[in-house]
């Protein structure tokens, strides 16, 4: 299905956003503003925002250690993330979550996950819910090549066949689980050849590529709303930064990651695309950046001075109140 | 109109009613109906011990056979409960947690705080616990400790009929995720039951005999232990004063010390390996707050630090019995 202009528009301000975010991120950590334990999605772009773009508000996604992404495609408030990300009362989860566990179920978003593996089971949860509701709405396990090999994963793959469920699983392979390479660590051929032993048709895709991984999405998703059950797609993609904050990746070969950016980033290549065919000028994307840079950069200073949770506030919501 | 029920009955007509009342409650878990995709009979065991038979009949897909995968099922419970249904998922033994325990433990206990208050994660996982029917030590367990100690969980185990179908009610209109305990070994247990609707709050014990000598603080299948002992006791002239926790999460504190108080002589009954056990977080709360009270150390009757023997003359020994009960009861009564 060809994508209007405002709908590329938005893919690349999505896009965009969620690169200045993670490159703003990386500098205000460096800066020691922020505390614990971040995972930047910078690089792996196209892989949300392909996804998302074939969903609605009311599908629901589960996400991972590394979900900023997830969360801003998905239409997370992004002031409200950085804030969170800052630990400031301000934020998506009002400081007591983080940057691992930035959720927004109201858009859908149920939680980034600081177990691997942790979200494909809430995701069978979600797309039985749309089932016995019969809402047609979808769920989306984003898992990375290490949740490829968790037994939730292979758990929940086979209870989406089983109950025919509409759920898409979605790994963003970025060819390291921590520090440790996918080939060592992935038992099989390949993720798409094992997704298929579990009934459900699957395709491998360039994650950087915007246009590969929205179709690819879409079909998986017009599937799962037509009750045709679940499918999976392997995103093969680039980590610009390492597994946390703070990593030296000594583990990469020299200039990887340099290399992926200088000759496959998902928004150069989104550029190239639709300014040669698409009828975007260069001057618009250009305007998004800019529009991009200032919201993102309200965020850090709004964050920088929001105030810290109310000492009122530790205690509650542990339990609901009668 | 109340008539004469079994627990299991109970749980079943809880389970029932609740059904009927609200279209997102749904019920899943290993055999629940039994039967799916097979050529025979449909229902055909409605749960391993057929507390939930005869409901696919009444609610078809609102019950869900799964595969023995506890950690996708009692996590899609979990994500179906943060996604509008109110899921009572059948985790067939409380020992079988150890392959599930992160979407109890680092998920659904966890969203509401996590999420800064922004998510309600209303799922209830019934499950069978305790020893006594030789099933040995990896489905005899008690482990409803392990539970207790996680914020955001809520941890009851219903020791009547009457509780069991009142606490389940409770449990599955709570917006909390809770975990049901039921004793393998009461399900036959008969009681008093009304026909209608009803439910028990949280949070409030039970003083299920009252006396004035010694306090036997006690959960699930102990406390009928614990009433067979303090009959015998009576006989004897000592009076106690037994009292069922019916939950450990949120906990009566104030009924467990006003016992204290009251008696200033306490024994605490417990199923479970006694370290980091409700038996001794119940003693450190009495230590902490009745201290002025006790007239006596407080005494433990639990089972052994081991694991549940199969044999059946090693498994008598492992549960604590009436006469240990009362042999402690005497011991704590006589101190001076």
């Amino acid at each position: 299905m060809a994508l209007t202009k405002d709908e590329l528009l938005k893919a690349y301000r999505l896009m965009r956003t969620i690169r200045e975010f993670e490159e703003r991120v990386h500098v205000e950590f460096a800066a020691g503003e922020i505390e614990g334990f971040v995972h930047l999605y910078a690089g792996e772009e196209a892989c949300a925002v392909g996804v998302m773009l074939n969903l609605t508000k009311a599908d629901r996604i589960a996400s991972t250690h590394r979900g900023h992404g997830h969360c801003i495609a998905k239409g997370v408030d992004v002031p409200a993330m950085m804030a969170e990300i800052y630990g400031r009362a301000t934020g998506s989860c009002r400081g007591k979550g983080g940057s691992m566990h930035i959720a927004d179920l109201d858009a859908g978003m149920m939680g980034a996950n600081g177990i691997v593996g942790g979200g494909p089971p809430l995701i069978c949860g979600a797309a039985l819910a749309a089932k016995v509701q019969g809402t047609r709405q979808v769920g989306v396990a984003f898992i990375g090549d290490g949740a490829s090999n968790q037994g939730t994963t292979f758990e929940s793959m086979n209870l989406a066949t089983v109950w025919n469920l509409p759920a898409i699983f979605v790994a963003e392979n970025n060819g390291y689980a921590e520090a440790t390479a996918a080939d060592y660590a992935i038992g099989a051929g390949s993720l798409a050849d094992r997704a298929e032993g579990f009934g459900m048709p699957a395709a491998t895709v360039d994650g950087h590529d915007f246009f590969a991984v929205h179709e690819a999405a879409g079909e998986a998703i017009r599937r799962a709303r037509s009750g045709d059950g679940p499918s999976f797609i392997e995103c093969q993609v680039n980590r610009y930064y390492g597994h946390y904050e703070g990593d030296a990746q000594t583990y990469r070969p020299p200039g990887e990651a340099e290399a992926a950016r200088a000759n496959h980033d998902c928004l150069d290549m989104f550029a190239g695309r639709v300014t040669k065919s698409a009828g975007i000028e260069r001057e618009e994307l250009d305007d998004i950046d800019r529009a991009v840079a200032a919201l993102i950069d309200g965020a850090v200073s709004s964050a920088k001075a929001d105030p810290a949770p109310a000492a009122s506030e530790f205690l509650t919501d542990v339990y609901v109140d009668y | 109109m109340a008539r004469t029920l079994t627990i299991l009955q109970a749980i079943n007509e809880a389970l029932d009613q609740e059904m009927a009342r609200d279209s997102s409650v749904i019920v899943m878990g290993e055999d629940v109906v039994g039967g799916s995709g097979a050529e025979g009979e449909m229902d055909a065991w409605g749960g391993p011990l057929g507390v939930t038979k005869g409901l696919y009949g009444k609610y078809g897909d609102r019950m869900l056979d799964t595969p023995i995968t506890e950690s996708a099922f009692i996590g899609a419970a979990v994500g179906a409960a943060a996604s509008g249904l109110r899921p009572v998922a059948e985790l067939m033994f409380s020992d079988f947690v150890g392959v599930c325990f992160d979407q109890i433990y680092n998920q659904a206990a966890k969203f509401r705080y996590m999420f800064g208050g922004r998510a309600e994660t209303p799922v209830v996982v019934r499950t069978m616990y305790g020893a006594g029917l030789r099933a040995a030590a990896q489905h005899s367990q008690s482990p409803y400790s392990i539970f207790t100690h996680v914020p955001g969980l809520k941890c009851v185990m219903p020791v009547t009929p009457y509780d069991a179908k009142g606490l389940l009610i409770q449990a599955i209109r709570d917006n909390d995720p809770v975990i049901f305990f039921e004793h393998k070994g009461l399900y036959e247990t008969e009681g008093e039951v009304p026909e209608q609707s009803y439910s028990i709050p949280f949070g409030e014990a039970n003083v299920v005999r009252e006396g004035n000598d010694v306090s036997i603080i006690s959960l699930g299948l102990m406390v009928h232990r614990s009433l067979e002992a303090a009959e015998t006791l009576a006989g004897e002239g000592i009076q106690c004063e037994v009292v069922d926790l019916r939950t450990t999460s949120p906990l009566d504190e104030d009924t467990v010390l006003e016992s204290a108080e009251n008696t200033g002589r306490v024994v605490v009954v417990d199923e479970a390996p006694p370290r980091c056990s409700i038996a001794t977080d119940i003693s450190a709360l009495i230590a902490q707050h009745a201290f002025d009270a006790l007239e006596a150390p407080i005494s433990l009757v639990t089972a052994p630090h081991t694991p549940v023997p199969f044999a059946g003359v090693l498994e008598d020994q492992y549960m604590p019995d009436a006469a240990r009960i009362a042999t402690a009861v005497r011991s704590v009564a006589g101190y001076a």
